[in-house]
């Protein structure tokens, strides 16, 4: 028994690590944060180029053909650079969708263009998996989509959506169709979100598709919005930690007061308890387990929950300067807001958890 | 990530299920601060024969003689528990003292205590806080002054559970005045019954006595019983405290604690409705397993990184802290689903299972503080696991 990454997996994450050092530093993320863009292009040339979009596209497709786990694994580099670069959606969720439920013809057409990081694909799953808000919701009238989406994961710049309706079923939208309006919906400034609105527009749907398809790809969305947290969430403890040796008040520094030792002592016990739940949730999600759902909604949960901690906390080591625009943490506390309440926050996923079990 | 077992590891799951499937009605369980009886001692001799107790034990000091292996330790723990079978006799003596003796104890010192206290027939207790002498443990101030062939101990012990059971102490005791703080203190083995020695329970919030103040007057303990040399007890009593550590640590407890809550709230039942049903109820329940959950994974994380005898870091550093907070926490939620009968104590009208979750409560609190509070639990994260400023020393 073996309960951790192989070689392989820790040479990978490893060189990711250094890689996004070098490719994402706080002046790409302020870069296209303040310029509204959909990514920033030289981070996402770095990521294509280490061959990240390819991870979950097989290798018939030209892909790596690899596992969620080596994909959680990228999701925390990422979330450690809180790197504006599309992911989730474009080489996650999509490439699981298309293999699970595209057509011969759609996986041809997309797969090997989400591996090279050719195309951009967006996701809009957010009224199937944490419910409608202000009347969103779309509805497929034949090869038609009326309706709106909120929170298009990679939605801006998209080469087309995947968008699911509420029957269920998921289509394929192509940039440019008629009918279609995008409009800005932002959340975390690091992974632009957006509204979609169809009128009429014409899809194209995936012919596997149904409600176990959309909690495939909500296990598959929890682990690595939840491995994001993970990685987010140490690079705001080890900032703090660098801070409070540097910074001195009363004649010595910070991080020699005790209130202050412990707060990052409960911040690194909080975030790193939870490091082989998110580990081994993907390891079931990959294994197929029936208990799959169940760890998911728990990483999802107890990461929302440890990550939401971690920030609110690593700012207020860094005093006054942890809320200025300056310092620049608020990317990151944002970026964990966002793996905290996409697709259902921690009373969501623990709700679920629970229905699994048949406690509710 | 490759959690199917080794066919060997598969072999000895097998072994185990046939042994608890004929043996295990034979089992007794241990109660805390009492001598194992009869049935307990004649358990732990089948266990032993087995290499279900003492399984890595040298043969020669009465153990199964077993090569380390993690994960055969776990599956062992693993089957046991799931069968709700008592493992072996758990003492101090065995889980922390004969650990010790095998790493820093002389071949005498191995063959004298070693089998015995497997066995259970020979108990032990811990003599190390004192009153004044708790987080700061090193600051103890029972003495321990040369005469002839002897130490004459004076001072006095408190927490000590079994005292009053027990045959033997390891003790430590200050023998080297004028060495410093940490180099002048002694662990010292001696007998309960020598003269000197007087015991005065300890009475708890659960109102049971399950520890002892103990006090030495003029106790007389030959010099050779000491274990490793005079003024190195520090670095001994710390070979103990890992060992400590490890056995307060057990996600196994947590998942077994975690299904008897949750049984709890299933069959418990306000104005006719389930407290499984109560939304906030439940709400509370889910994110205990979760945390649950991530206690059991990554304690399998540290035993990988145990079997392949790896440092694990900062991760080593988490698990008391997180662990007892899970199990005091689980211990008040059972109580808060049962609302105002969950607060009576024992077998009185009205309480459920004799008001074990009160019991429980109290003493998952004093988990938190015992063994390492969890304020000394941070400033070791944050120390050695974060590498921030250590305590400025005050001038004395």
């Amino acid at each position: 028994m073996e309960f951790a990454l192989s070689e392989n997996q820790r040479l990978m994450q490893d060189s990711l690590r250094g890689a996004l050092a070098r490719a994402c530093p706080l002046e790409r993320v302020r870069a296209a944060a303040d310029a509204e863009l959909a990514w920033d292009a030289p981070a996402w040339s770095a990521v294509r180029e280490l061959g990240v979009p390819a991870l979950l596209v097989s290798e018939a497709h030209g892909g790596l053909g690899l596992s969620l786990l080596d994909a959680a694994l990228a999701a925390e580099e990422l979330g450690r650079r809180a790197a504006p670069v599309p992911f989730l959606a474009t080489s996650v969720l999509a490439p699981l969708a298309l293999r699970d439920a595209g057509s011969e013809s759609q996986q041809v057409q997309w797969l090997p263009r989400l591996a090279s990081g050719d195309a951009v694909v967006g996701l809009a799953l957010t009224e199937a998996l944490s419910g409608a808000r202000d009347g969103a919701g779309v509805r497929a009238v034949g090869r038609r989509l009326h309706g709106s989406a909120l929170f298009v994961v990679d939605g801006a710049e998209a080469d087309a959506w995947l968008v699911a309706a509420t029957d269920s079923s998921l289509h394929c939208v192509r940039r440019g169709a008629p009918g279609v309006q995008v409009a800005a919906l932002r959340a975390d400034p690091t992974r632009p979100t957006v509204e979609l609105r169809f009128d009429g527009a014409e899809a194209e749907p995936l012919p596997g598709t149904g409600r176990p398809l959309l909690e495939r790809l909500r296990d598959a969305a929890s682990i690595i919005l939840a491995a994001d947290a993970l990685g987010a969430g140490w690079t705001m403890i080890e900032q703090s930690v660098r801070y409070a040796k540097d910074r001195r008040q009363f004649g010595r520094p910070i991080g020699s007061f005790q209130a202050v030792k412990h707060m990052c002592a409960e911040m690194a016990a909080e975030l790193e308890i939870r490091r082989a739940l998110v580990w081994y949730a993907a390891h079931l999600f990959d294994e197929n387990s029936g208990q799959a759902s169940l760890y998911a909604a728990h990483a999802k949960a107890q990461l929302g929950d440890a990550g939401h901690f971690v920030a609110r906390t690593a700012i207020e080591v860094h005093g006054g300067m942890g809320i200025t625009d300056e310092l620049g943490l608020h990317f990151w506390f944002k970026r964990i807001a966002l793996d905290r309440l996409l697709y259902g926050g921690p009373d969501r996923a623990r709700r679920l958890a629970a229905e699994l079990q048949s406690l509710a | 990530m490759d959690l199917r077992l080794r066919p060997e590891h598969v072999a000895l799951r097998d072994q185990i299920r046939a042994f608890l499937a004929e043996h295990g009605h034979l089992s007794a369980p241990t109660v805390p601060g009492r001598r194992p009886g009869p049935a307990l001692l004649a358990w732990q001799r089948l266990l032993l024969e087995h290499g279900y107790a003492g399984r890595t034990v040298p043969r020669q000091f009465g153990g199964y003689g077993a090569e380390p292996d993690v994960l055969e330790q776990h599956l062992i723990v693993e089957e046991f528990t799931r069968a709700g079978v008592a493992l072996g006799i758990g003492n101090q003596g065995i889980s922390m003292l004969v650990p010790t003796l095998l790493e820093l104890g002389t071949e005498a010192q191995k063959r004298e205590y070693i089998a015995p206290t497997l066995r259970g027939e020979l108990v032990w207790c811990q003599g190390y806080s004192e009153p004044g002498a708790g987080s700061d443990l090193a600051s103890l101030q029972t003495r321990g002054v040369e005469d002839g062939d002897d130490f004459v101990v004076n001072g006095q012990k408190i927490w000590t559970s079994t005292a009053h059971e027990a045959d033997m102490i390891f003790c430590l005791v200050r023998t080297e005045p004028h060495a410093a703080k940490h180099a002048g203190i002694s662990y010292l083995l001696f007998s309960m019954r020598s003269p000197g020695i007087s015991i005065r329970p300890l009475r708890t919030m659960t109102g049971r006595a399950e520890f002892n103040e103990v006090f030495f007057t003029d106790v007389r303990v030959p010099r050779h019983q000491i274990l490793g040399a005079r003024g190195e007890g520090w670095k001994v009593a710390n070979e103990t405290l890992k060992h400590e550590r490890a056995y307060l640590a057990n996600p196994g407890l947590l998942v077994q604690r975690y299904a008897e809550v949750e049984r709890v709230l299933r069959e418990e039942s306000v104005d006719g409705r389930r407290a499984a049903d109560d939304p906030a109820l439940r709400e509370r329940l889910m994110d205990l397993q979760g945390r649950v959950l991530a206690q059991q994974c990554h304690g399998m994380r540290l035993l990988t990184l145990a079997e392949r005898r790896q440092d694990p870091g900062l991760a080593g550093l988490i698990t008391k802290l997180q662990g007892c907070e899970i199990r005091y926490q689980l211990s008040t939620l059972a109580i808060d689903a049962l609302g105002e009968l969950g607060l009576l104590a024992h077998a009185t009208p009205h309480a459920r299972s004799d008001g074990i979750w009160q019991d429980r409560n109290g003493f998952d609190l004093g988990l938190i503080i015992g063994g390492g509070t969890a304020q000394i639990q941070k400033n070791i994260i944050a120390e050695r696991g974060l590498e921030m400023p250590r305590e400025p020393k005050v001038a004395a």
